[in-house]
C-alpha cells in the first residue's frame, strides 16, 4: 500500500484539462472508430457486388436513424484524423511544438473538422 | 562511449528489432489516404444518387476499381498498424496480447481482401 506521506510526482487530474489532451485522445478514438467503419464499408462493397436485392437491405439499413447517427459520426472521425493527420505530419518536421502553436493547431483541427462534416452532410442530402 | 555492438549500430534496428518500419509505414500509408480518402469523398458527394446502378456503375469504371482497392488496402494496413499500438498500450496480459494482436491482423487482412474481391466483381462483370 502507498505512503499517504510521500510526496507524489503531479499526476494527470492535477493539471488544467488543455485541448491538446482531448485532441490526442480524439485522434486515437477516431482512428479506431474508422478500423470499425473499414467492416461497414467492406459490407457496403460486398452488398453492392451481390446485387440490389442485397444492396438496398443494406441501405435500408444505414438510412435509419441509427445508421444515419454512426454515418455523421465516422464522416466526423474521417475528417479530423485526415486534419489532425497533418497536424502529426507537421510535428514530425519538428515544427508547431510551442505551447501557444500546439493550442491553435488544435482549435484550427476541431473547427475544421466540424465545419467539413456539416459541409458534407449539407452538400450530401 | 556507445555500448552498443557495432554491428548493431549499422543495422539501426534497436531493442525492438524492427528500426523505424512500423513509424514510416504508418506515415507514409497517412499521405496515401489523404489523397484516396479525399478522393473516395469527392466522388461519394458527386454520385447522383446512391441506387445500385449508379453505385455499381460508379466502382466498377477501371480507374474507380483501382483507387478504390488501393483505399481499401492501404486502409487497412493503417488500421492494423495503429490497431496494434492501442492493443500494445491496453493489453498488458501477455497471452492475451499476442492472441488479441493475432486476431486484430486476420480481421484486417479479411477486411482487405473481401472488399477488393468485391470491388473485383463488380469491376469484372461477374
Amino acid at each position: 500500500m502507498s505512503n499517504t506521506e510521500r510526496p507524489l510526482s503531479p499526476h494527470l487530474s492535477i493539471y488544467r484539462w488543455p485541448i491538446t489532451m482531448t485532441l490526442s485522445i480524439l485522434h486515437r478514438a477516431t482512428g479506431v472508430a474508422m478500423a470499425i467503419g473499414l467492416v461497414v464499408l467492406a459490407a457496403w462493397l460486398v452488398s453492392a457486388a451481390s446485387g440490389s436485392g442485397d444492396y438496398d437491405r443494406f441501405v435500408t439499413l444505414m438510412s435509419t436513424l441509427v445508421g444515419r447517427l454512426l454515418l455523421i459520426g465516422w464522416s466526423f472521425a474521417f475528417f479530423f484524423h485526415l486534419a489532425n493527420g497533418v497536424r502529426h505530419l507537421v510535428w514530425d518536421t519538428g515544427r508547431g511544438f510551442e505551447k501557444r502553436q500546439a493550442n491553435a493547431s488544435a482549435w484550427f483541427v476541431l473547427v475544421t473538422a466540424v465545419a467539413a462534416t456539416a459541409l458534407l452532410w449539407v452538400i450530401g442530402s | 562511449m556507445s555500448l552498443r555492438a557495432p554491428l548493431g549500430r549499422v543495422l539501426g534496428l534497436g531493442s525492438a528489432k524492427n528500426g523505424t518500419d512500423h513509424w514510416w509505414g504508418q506515415r507514409v500509408s497517412g499521405v496515401a489516404l489523404l489523397l484516396l480518402g479525399l478522393w473516395f469523398v469527392a466522388s461519394f458527394v458527386m454520385l447522383s444518387s446512391l441506387e445500385h446502378g449508379i453505385v455499381v456503375e460508379f466502382i466498377g469504371r477501371p480507374l474507380n476499381s483501382v483507387l478504390l482497392s488501393l483505399l481499401c488496402l492501404t486502409a487497412t494496413y493503417h488500421s492494423w498498424l495503429g490497431v496494434q499500438v492501442v492493443i500494445e498500450d491496453y493489453v498488458h496480459a501477455h497471452g492475451s496480447k499476442i492472441v488479441s494482436l493475432i486476431l486484430s491482423r486476420f480481421a484486417h487482412v479479411f477486411v482487405a481482401v473481401i472488399s477488393i474481391y468485391a470491388i473485383l466483381r463488380i469491376g469484372l462483370g461477374a
